[in-house]
């Protein structure tokens, strides 16, 4: 059965046992795998939309729907979900919860109670979410919700939207403060913050950027719903509101978000690659400042998502150039992961295959992102598929598979139990060559001129690399849904009937998760404080110090 | 090595950044006369730089893929003991390999940048004789009104190898002029006017389509730019403007 027992060092129960544990729980443990099983959930959901319009797409004209309010409901669960519902709460939740706190040497999170608040938020703004489905007036403006269209009534329940993006934008703060705190002040005796494993660093600065930005996403949707209900005009050039400034607002956080997703998932990459290559990750504390630079660098971009939405154009070029220099923290991100293969000793786990996977989708990704920074080139392809294209390789392929790696590479620690490694590896394949497939052949059709949140191209229909691009694409996404199937269903299998796992570090990491706690951590994840030695580092591989515990009071200290 | 001076390094050789530019600018042939463009059309300069972009990354790409794909071979496990023997990066190491990687995508930046700033001048000056165009975008429709007071939705006719500029605003939501042959994309809004230039240097038709979310049917707002002779142009203004009265032309042309 899994659980959470391990050792118990004070005799309280490791594990919950009843559901009313499950939920009043404030293990960050627990509340991790709450987190893990609302994103799990919510990709299920949202890649069912995307499913549903590829398919619709796969032909011109009508296949499964000739409705573009449908088709526009499901592309706005699907972009909406993905991003709020999963790949941040997999990330700032799974991640930041489970991992992070041990992987510090804490023994749960600053604030528990805190912690478990925000983990109920989220399911809240997953479950209002849901509700979109089946609502009459749903809300079909897009995750964006751009004025003056989100103000008007076709765009459907605009309350319903400002206040799911308050809910979760609420969870999120109280998770990045808990975070945060957890970071600065959980950490055991003797790891300095040039000792935190990157994971560590990735998610704190992914937090740092939240803090800072998550209260202007919810002014913006705020002063939409005051718009349209209470008739301020904020956004209404008629009363002398401006339509511009929502954009502004909007993607003032909306950018940076980028990078609370980013960073996240390249520190698991980091994670896998050093523990997978026994090597230390490449000029480690430079990469640790190229991380922390993502703050002042994302803050400053913004307006390279409406190069062509009539801002000035010395704004533009401004803007430009700023864009361009995220190349400098994000290269040495990427020289950083390469290097660490340099005199590596590879190793080809499950959880490696998922990562490599994964970065190759990110050079390609990030190198798709260069013509989109020039103003004038997004000219000619903005809000077309060679956007989409690049957003799905860099942030939705790239962040999902990593975070698929994430959760094969803890998934011993979680449930005792070691999923099988032939499906693990079959699953990254198959996911990797669907996803190329899907997302591949778009690139092109955007470079012929195919838009976005289109739900037929019939003014294409005699481009014969467009509709050839569509038709490859939905079988593309025929591979990819049988692939994500079975990626579930190898964890569902692992869960229930997989091998037990028989070491608490069964892919020989440095980290404090995998080498100071017992198969499943038990409750304060440590027998007793963990304490790092002197010269103790996540990345030494060669002759790293054991971690060390304080004696338990009243016992001999046979740890 | 303390952080401090590890600092030091790294601001010290931020002296060495000027050498960027100038690499950037070596790269960049001298134009012979820049309001010319070589005699490029705007969108085939676009293509140019689309082109241009498109090798650099995949030299880029292909650079990489290549080291990538070397460690991850060279590199596996070979015995069960086996560790990674990273080398010991010496401080200066530590500080050179920030600094000059930083300098070589930096001096691709500006190399990309430069070609992006000519293009964006190229795009975003209308040249004198440019003949105006009002568009009016409502859901679902584009209206276009000419010089001449020619009214019609969903398609635009011009004359061959005279530039256009359109002056956009939208009714009701945003929306999004993009005009597939001519590679340019603007928004339309309530209350702010927009505008976009492009020059038609081929004849017949090519499509137009909106490129901003606009509601149920975002992708049925689409028409088409026909290019016709100056003969054929003449002969269609004259059938459009019998039966228009003289002195509507342009009526808002006040308000740019
Ligand atoms: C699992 C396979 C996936 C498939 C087959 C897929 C497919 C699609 C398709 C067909 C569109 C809409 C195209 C359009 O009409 O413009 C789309 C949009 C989008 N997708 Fe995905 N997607 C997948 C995964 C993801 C993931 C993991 C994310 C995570 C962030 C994601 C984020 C988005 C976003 C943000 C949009 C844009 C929504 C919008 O335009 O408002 N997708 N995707
Ligand atoms: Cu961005
Ligand atoms: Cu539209």
């Amino acid at each position: 059965m899994s659980g959470f027992m391990g050792h118990e060092p004070d005799g309280r129960p490791g594990q919950p046992k009843t559901v009313k544990e499950w939920v009043f729980t404030l293990d960050h443990k627990v509340i991790g795998v709450w987190y893990l099983i609302g994103a799990i959930a919510s990709f299920v959901v949202a890649g069912l939309a995307a499913s549903a319009m590829r398919i619709e797409l796969g032909s011109v004209g009508p296949d499964i729907t000739d409705n573009g309010d449908i088709y526009n409901l499901w592309l706005t669960m699907h972009g909406a979900v993905m991003v709020l519902g999963f790949q941040i709460p997999a990330l700032l939740g799974f991640v930041a919860n489970w991992a992070v706190p041990i992987m510090v040497g804490g023994k749960d999170m600053a604030f528990p109670r805190v912690n478990a608040m925000s983990v109920w938020l989220l399911w809240s703004g997953i479950l209002l979410a849901l509700a979109n489905l089946v609502i009459p007036d749903s809300w079909n403006g897009m995750w964006t919700g751009y004025p003056p269209y989100s103000l008007t009534d076709g765009a459907g329940n605009t309350a319903l939207y400002s206040f799911i993006v308050v809910v979760l934008g609420m969870s999120s703060v109280f998770g990045a403060v808990n975070l945060a705190c957890t970071v600065a002040f959980m950490r055991c005796k003797g790891m300095g913050w040039f000792q935190m494993p990157l994971t560590v660093w990735c998610v704190f600065t992914a937090n740092v950027i939240q803090l800072i930005f998550v209260p202007v996403l919810a002014a913006s949707v705020i002063l939409l719903s005051l718009d349209k209900y209470l008739g301020f005009g904020f956004y209404n050039p008629e009363v002398g509101g401006d339509v511009l400034l929502y954009q502004n607002l909007f993607w003032f956080y909306s950018h940076p978000a980028v990078y609370v997703i980013l960073l996240p998932f390249m520190g698991i990459m980091f994670e896998i690659f050093a523990v997978s290559a026994r090597n230390d990750v490449f000029n480690y504390k430079a990469t640790v400042w190229s991380v922390i630079a993502f703050i002042p660098v994302s803050s400053d971009v913004w307006v390279h998502h409406a190069y062509v939405a009539g801002l000035p154009d010395w704004l533009r070029l401004l803007q430009t150039f700023t864009t361009l220099l995220i190349s400098l923290p994000f290269g040495l991100l990427m020289l950083s992961l390469t290097g660490t293969l340099f005199r590596g000793s590879i190793r080809y786990t499950g959880p490696m295959w998922w990562a490599m996977a994964a970065f190759m989708m990110l050079i390609i990704g990030a190198l798709t992102g260069i013509p989109n920074a020039l103003s004038a080139v997004d000219y000619g392809i903005s809000d077309s598929y060679v956007i989409m294209s690049h957003f799905h390789y860099v942030m939705a392929v790239s962040g999902s598979m990593s975070i698929f790696a994430g959760v094969f590479f803890w998934f011993p620690k979680l449930s005792g139990r070691m999923c099988n490694e032939f499906l693990t590896k079959a699953t990254a394949a198959g996911f990797f060559v669907g996803m190329n497939i899907v997302m591949g052949p778009l690139y092109l059709a955007g470079i012929e001129g195919m838009p976005r949140r289109y739900m037929d191209y019939q003014m294409f229909a005699d481009n014969a690399t467009i509709v050839d691009a569509q038709h490859w694409s939905t079988i593309g996404l025929y591979i990819t849904f049988v692939s994500a199937l079975l990626t579930i269903v190898t964890w569902l299998h692992g869960a229930i009937a997989g091998e037990k796992a028989t070491s608490a570090n069964p892919w020989g990491s440095e980290s404090l998760e995998f080498t100071a706690t017992a198969i499943i951590p038990g409750q304060g994840n440590f027998p007793t404080p963990v304490i790092c030695p002197e010269g103790w580092h996540p990345y030494n591989f060669i002759d790293n110090p054991k971690p060390q515990f304080e004696p338990h009071p009243g016992t001999s200290g046979h740890h | 090595m303390k952080f401090k001076s590890l600092m030091h390094k790294v601001i010290g050789s931020l002296a060495l950044l000027p050498l960027i530019p100038s690499l950037a600018h070596a790269f960049q042939a001298a134009p012979a006369a820049r309001a010319d463009y070589n005699g490029w059309t705007p969108h085939q300069h676009w293509d140019e730089v689309w082109h241009e972009t498109m090798l650099d990354i995949t030299i880029l790409g292909v650079v990489f893929a290549i080291v990538t794909f070397a460690f991850m071979i060279m590199y596996r496990r070979k015995g069960h003991g086996e560790r990674g023997k990273m080398p010991k990066l010496s401080a200066q190491a530590k500080v050179g390999w920030v600094v000059i990687p930083c300098m070589l995508f930096l001096g691709d930046d500006l190399f990309l940048y430069v070609k992006g700033f000519d293009l964006h001048n190229h795009l975003r000056n209308v040249p004198a004789d440019a003949a105006e165009v009002k568009l009016t975008g409502t859901m679902w429709n584009w209206n276009y009104v000419d010089a001449n007071g020619i009214d019609t939705d969903n398609e635009l006719v011009v004359p061959v190898g005279k530039p256009v500029v359109l002056r956009m605003q939208s009714e009701d939501v945003l929306h999004s002029h993009y005009m597939n042959r001519y590679r340019l994309t603007e928004d339309l809004m309530p209350g702010r006017v927009t505008w976009e230039w492009f020059m038609p240097d081929q004849l017949g038709e090519s499509v137009v389509t909106c490129r901003e979310y606009c509601g149920t049917m975002h992708s049925g707002m689409y028409g088409k730019i026909k290019v016709v002779t100056q003969d054929e142009y003449d002969a269609y203004v004259a059938e459009q403007t019998a039966s228009v009265p003289a002195g509507t032309a342009v009526a808002s042309a006040d308000k740019f």
